[in-house]
Formats: C-alpha cells, sequence, structure tokens
C-alpha cells in the first residue's frame, strides 16, 4: 500500500516536472533571461577590466570570487570531516 | 591474502611518469587563464600523482614525498592563501577580494593587478584540492589506520 502511495505520488510530481518543462525558454534562445541578464557583460567586459583571456576563469575567481572561495572551504572541510571520522592513530 | 604487487614494469613506469604528471599538473593550473584547466584541475592531476606512488609501490613510498603533517597544513594553507588575498584588500580600503587594490602592492595597474590576484587564488584552490584529495585517499584507503592498503575479502 505504502509503494503504490509512493509510486503515485512519484509519477505525479515527475509529471508535474515534465509538465513544466513546456513553459521553458526555447534551447539557443538569445533572449532568454539566461543570456540577457549578465552574460553580454561578462563576455564583453573581460578582457578589459581584468585581462584574462578565458571568460570562465575571471567568472569562477573574479566576479564570482567569493562563491569558489567557500566552494574551496567545502573541500576543506570534506577532507577534515573525512579524516576526523576515519583517522585511527594507535 | 592479498599478494604484493611487485612488478618491475609498473613501478618502472610509474617512476617516469610521476615527474611528468607534476609539471602537467602546473601546466594546467598556470594555464587556467587561457584556456580550460585552473587550480580545481590542476590540484586533482597533482593528487593523483602521488595517489599513483602510493598505489604502484607502498603507501610509505609515498609518504616519504608528502608526509602526513605536511599534508594537513596544505590543506588549510590553501583555503589560507585564498581567504588572506580576499582581505589583503582591506589594507587599501577596498571590498573582499577586490583584486584590483593590490595594484598598490604590486607593481602593476589595476587591471592587470586583477589578473595576478586571480592567479594567487587559483594558487591557494589548487594546494587545498591537492592535499585534501591525497588525505581522502589515504584515509579510505587504509580505514584511517596509514600503515597498509586494505587487504581483498577472500
Amino acid at each position: 500500500m505504502n509503494k503504490i502511495a509512493a509510486l503515485v505520488v512519484t509519477l505525479m510530481v515527475g509529471g508535474f516536472l515534465f509538465y513544466s518543462t513546456a513553459s521553458f525558454p526555447k534551447w539557443g534562445d538569445p533572449n532568454q533571461p539566461a543570456s540577457i541578464h549578465v552574460s553580454p557583460r561578462y563576455i564583453e567586459k573581460t578582457l578589459a577590466e581584468t585581462k584574462v583571456p578565458n571568460a570562465v576563469t575571471s567568472v569562477l575567481a573574479d566576479y564570482r570570487g567569493y562563491d569558489t572561495m567557500f566552494e574551496t572551504s567545502v573541500i576543506f572541510t570534506a577532507g577534515i570531516a573525512v579524516m576526523m571520522l576515519l583517522r585511527r592513530s594507535r | 591474502m592479498v599478494r604484493v604487487l611487485d612488478d618491475v614494469v609498473i613501478r618502472t613506469v610509474s617512476r617516469i611518469l610521476v615527474p611528468f604528471m607534476q609539471i602537467y599538473s602546473l601546466y594546467v593550473f598556470v594555464h587556467g587563464h587561457g584556456s580550460p584547466g585552473g587550480g580545481f584541475q590542476g590540484g586533482c592531476i597533482m593528487a593523483a600523482s602521488f595517489i599513483l606512488l602510493a598505489v604502484a609501490f607502498d603507501l610509505r613510498e609515498a609518504k616519504k614525498r608528502i608526509k602526513e603533517r605536511t599534508n594537513a597544513i596544505f590543506c588549510a594553507l590553501g583555503v589560507f592563501i585564498y581567504a588572506g588575498t580576499g582581505y589583503l584588500s582591506f589594507l587599501y580600503s577596498g571590498n573582499f577580494l577586490d583584486y584590483g587594490k593590490l595594484s598598490n602592492l604590486l607593481p602593476t595597474d589595476p587591471v592587470k593587478a586583477r589578473y595576478y590576484g586571480m592567479a594567487m587564488i587559483e594558487l591557494g584552490v589548487q594546494i587545498t584540492v591537492m592535499a585534501v584529495m591525497f588525505s581522502i585517499f589515504l584515509d579510505l584507503v587504509t580505514a584511517g589506520k596509514h600503515e597498509e592498503m586494505l587487504e581483498e575479502e577472500e
């Protein structure tokens, strides 16, 4: 009984998600919100503002530097957590 | 029991391969500004070179190259370099991670200073990723004892 209820819920949520994809912007549409908000500014100004030829690097390390700092902290935390859980020093 | 792997081909090839992997890791890190790459990828390749040593020889050989204590310090040092670069711009009344203000420290203009600021934080990422990957590998593969690899179940 529980499994059937779970299956129904899963199918309903999945169907809802598939239904909602119909209102997504078209693939590669130049007027979609992701392409008209900050992307053009990054693409046009990266070389002038940071002297970095690779826009990925300038977004990763400069415009979104705060984000990358905490990504590094997450990796550090993961390493410390594994060390605390597993390390046995006799 | 697990058979002790003592194959002269594997040992020789991995001994020759390790320096090239480390040079390639630094190449990926340095060229992250102009091509795909950067601290995360370079750090993973650097850790893979130590892991190759540990797999082809044994743990003692790999830990001779980088001690556990040094490795743990490197884990924290990378994050310290990253955050420290961010705090450096406070000295010149900038925002956190505002590399343009580093031009007061470096003999460059503010635009080029952003370039070098990014290189500094990528160095921090590289060091942390390298040390953490190797530390996780050592802990998982020896169940935390750091003596020898886990043995196969028979």
